[in-house]
């Protein structure tokens, strides 16, 4: 739902008492099209706002932030409306004598009650999502993100390309951000390996660190979740969209808490194909790697095991 | 002073004491220590804004100019949990010194020598917490919420946080102990609980939960430090343990805490809203019962500051719904202060303008509270820009607007002379406008995915940034001016009239000469309760 749809739905009402003068008609239309498409331009992609949402759940964070805020403004306007109104016209400066009521338990009733009615509409979509959210069952792939001081380690577990390890790292150099070279487009938010992942598979991520608490977030995808040393947690999410899709660290971990993006890059289903098989083929190849990996599978089976646990409890 | 109080008094007891540094080392007056405590709670305020500076200077444009990422840190971290402990909750203890007795009529605190000792222990603590900077490995630089396992890693600066958070918590017990026992016990005969004016309430509901939560805070710590030297494991999964433990101990504290930091705020505007309308607190009672209820609502909301954290769905519906539930009281005092301006006869003095800044300001903190407490929506904002923005809203422009509004409001009564009500002004504006430039931009950098406790960011938050710290630098500057305002009062103010505020009713402003004499109400005043 968007918010301006119902000021659109106004204006068309509007003129259909007006007349059936189709000109004026699809005017209004054009105008009520263009303000939307106006207020879209300014809240996708904007500063101002959340960043474009790329999955269902980030879709759904969006929207939601969006009617919130609009009830806030009309609460606000509301209560210093009347505030206003009171500080210009109640003043001892223009003479005005102060009344003397100081309670009225019908009005303070009507006032507890009507934000209790808010707030149930607030929190049912609220709900909605939560569950949502939360139900990491029957993913496509899962993969386990391991936070380190200062980087991400991500082991494909289950899926297309299971068996590919890597770490992940800040890619921007020193001498950036130093302040001896010029910054380049994706200062800080750029790494040595992307997480690649395809396209609209439900992709579940474990998350647990080896030292200090880390979180996992990527804005666009609508996820963030610590990551606890000694301890398994879980987030999915199926990305809508192939694109580049950057997030940091969000828990202090540290000296360089500030260091250690995350980047995840949504390919086609092609594509991640030939991607994965090239990793593994590249990983393959070499066979200290490959005796890593057995040791990783070991690992990773435990992984899904306890993972598979700690939802049961969740 | 007690030349110029003497003759105020028809009874034998004499006002002298001694001067100099012993009258403050010995004193045992509520009114000495409560100034003891505003000034101390001052110079924190400085220091904690000196390291506020140190934090948007750094964060002026991107890349590392100033702060070393872990000397960042650090700076973030004292910057927390000096304004929390050493600013805004002594400011807090220093007007209850100051007012409690005289708006219930007693001649002191219940332990007025307890009362010294409270306070003198904040300055060792200060000491232990500034000091830490310069010991090897530096100030502790986990956050003020110092979730382990990073706190566990810290050198010796985390160690005397932990022992400065221990005393500035046995400080704050016996400051609760000596409110609750002076209210419920000296009020003057006649004043109902009911009847007592609402700064005194949110106090009594303030001191409860500190009673409540302070030993629950030092349990914390001292597990923490066993941790670090003695072998246990109480948050170490090697061993057994638990981090998430300690989040759910730390904040079953911490968010009582941040409402042990905002209910005497409430009861300070309660008190100047009324006065400066020339008209009675719409709501005296609902204003008590709101007050309650968002103390009992404080202590089952705590897991919404861990709904990343991981927690079972119902978990995290529990909280969300619980914390929701808290904007109704809130609202509800929002409407009593409306409703109380209704038709009155108002002026716009100091006190008022902040007391309206308050409302004004920390309803914005309100909203992006109730915003923050929807769980999706929390996962995008949780420790983000967005969450500074939130709680400096509710804790600069609501705590410390209180705490000045109060400052103005009072500042006649404690000296007997007038600030400049030009000044005063002029303090508010800057104050106003310079905290909305710091912090209203900070919402759009959380939004966009800014992180908080970064040194250094991505490029497209830059801009905000540097507003953010312009505005922050214009927010210092504009404390100085609160500085000379308050000692060009004291020195050189005007002399205040009886009763400056036309429209106060509490009894330090009816039954009281003005300034108050050293020792107040040795005999207690005969109450008139006035109708709610």
């Amino acid at each position: 739902m968007h918010p301006f749809s119902e000021i659109e739905t106004g204006i068309k009402n509007c003129n259909n008492h007006v007349g059936e003068n189709m000109k004026i008609k699809s005017v209004a239309t054009l105008m009520g099209m263009s303000a939307l498409a106006f207020y879209s331009s300014m809240a996708v992609g904007s500063k101002y706002n959340f960043p474009e949402p790329q999955s269902v759940i980030a879709q759904d964070i969006y929207d939601q932030h969006i009617v919130l805020l609009w009830i806030c403004l009309a609460i606000f306007v509301g209560v210093f409306g009347v505030m206003f109104y009171s500080i210009l016209k109640h003043r001892k400066s223009l003479g005005y004598k102060a009344a003397n009521f100081h309670h009225s338990t019908t009005v303070e009733i009507i006032w507890t009650v009507i934000p209790c009615l808010i707030l149930v509409v607030m929190a049912l979509p609220a709900t909605k999502t939560v569950i949502a959210m939360k139900d990491t069952s029957s993913p496509d792939m899962t993969i386990k993100a391991t936070g380190y001081q200062w980087m991400w380690g991500y082991d494909y577990l289950e899926g297309e390309g299971e068996g590919i390890s890597f770490y992940s790292k800040l890619a921007t150099p020193m001498a950036q951000i130093e302040n001896r070279e010029a910054k380049g487009d994706n200062y800080l938010l750029e790494v040595d390996n992307n997480l690649v992942v395809p396209v609209g598979k439900k992709v579940r991520v474990i998350l647990t660190a080896n030292d200090v608490i880390h979180a996992w977030w990527v804005p666009a995808l609508g996820v963030k979740q610590d990551a606890i040393p000694g301890f398994i947690r879980d987030v999915w999410f199926a990305a809508d969209n192939p694109g580049i899709y950057r997030g940091q660290c969000a828990e202090l971990c540290g000296k360089d808490h500030g260091f250690m993006p995350i980047v995840v890059e949504v390919l086609e289903e092609e594509a991640y194909a030939q991607w994965a098989a090239e990793k593994l083929a590249a990983s393959s190849g070499a066979s200290q790697v490959a005796s890593a990996n057995i040791e990783m599978i070991a690992d990773a089976s435990e992984a899904i095991e306890a993972a598979e646990e700690n939802s049961e409890n969740n | 002073m007690a030349a110029v109080h003497g003759d105020v008094h028809d009874h034998g007891h004499d006002d002298h004491h001694p001067t100099g540094i012993s009258r403050w080392l010995t004193t045992t007056n509520h009114k000495d220590i409560g100034t003891m405590y505003l000034w101390f709670s001052l110079a924190m305020f400085f220091t904690g804004g000196f390291l506020a500076m140190g934090i948007r200077a750094e964060l002026f444009q991107p890349g590392i100019q100033i702060l070393e990422p872990e000397l960042f840190n650090s700076f973030t971290t004292l910057h927390g949990l000096i304004m929390v402990f050493g600013a805004i909750m002594p400011a807090f203890v220093g007007f209850a010194n100051w007012q409690v007795p005289m708006m219930i009529g007693a001649p002191d605190m219940a332990f007025a020598r307890m009362n010294l000792w409270s306070f003198w222990l904040l300055p060792i603590a200060a000491t232990l917490l500034v000091s830490s900077f310069f010991v090897p490995g530096g100030a502790a630089a986990g956050g003020w919420t110092f979730y382990p396992p990073l706190s566990t890693q810290g050198g010796l600066g985390v160690d005397m946080m932990i022992f400065a958070v221990h005393i500035l918590g046995a400080s704050s017990i016996m400051g609760a102990i000596n409110i609750i026992t002076t209210i419920l016990n000296m009020r003057a005969p006649g004043m109902k609980l009911m009847d007592m004016p609402l700064f005194v309430w949110t106090w009594l509901i303030t001191a409860y939960l500190l009673v409540l939560v302070m030993p629950v805070l030092a349990g914390t710590v001292t597990m923490l430090l066993t941790d670090r030297h003695f072998g246990t494991s109480f948050f170490n999964a090697a061993g057994g343990g638990d981090p998430v433990l300690f989040q759910h101990i730390f904040w079953f504290f911490g968010h009582p805490e941040v409402y042990i930091m905002i209910l005497p705020s409430f009861g300070i505007v309660s008190e100047v809203i009324p006065t400066f309308s020339r008209k009675p607190l719409f709501g005296y009672s609902s204003m008590v019962y709101a007050t309650a209820s968002i103390a009992i609502l404080s202590c089952v909301v705590w897991a919404h500051h861990m709904f990343t954290a991981g927690m079972p769905t119902v978990a995290q519906l529990f909280f969300m719904y619980a914390t929701m539930l808290i904007a109704v009281p809130t609202g509800v005092k929002v409407f009593n202060w409306t409703a109380t301006m209704w038709q009155g006869a108002m002026s716009f003095e100091t006190p008022m303008l902040f007391a309206i800044g308050f409302i004004f300001l920390f309803v914005i903190g309100g909203f992006s509270g109730v915003i923050c407490a929807i769980v999706p929506i929390d996962i995008q904002v949780q420790d983000t820009y967005y969450v500074i923005a939130h709680f400096h809203y509710v804790l600069v422009s609501g705590s410390l607007f209180a705490l000045f509004a109060g400052a103005y409001y009072w500042i006649p009564k404690w000296t007997g002379r007038m600030y400049d009500e030009k000044l005063g002004k002029l303090h508010f504006w800057l104050s106003m406008i310079f905290f909305n430039l710091t912090f209203f931009v900070q919402h759009f950098l959380g939004l966009a995915g800014m992180p908080r406790r970064i040194p250094d960011y991505a490029l497209q938050f830059a801009d905000f940034n540097m507003i953010s710290s312009i505005g922050a630098f214009g927010f210092g500057l504009s404390q100085v001016l609160f500085v000379y305002i308050m000692i060009k009062t004291i020195r050189s103010g005007e002399k205040a009239p009886e009763k400056p505020w036309d429209g106060a009713t509490t009894l330090e402003w009816t039954h009281l000469p003005t300034p108050a004499p050293y020792h107040s109400f040795e005999k207690p005043p005969v109450f008139k309760p006035t109708v709610h």
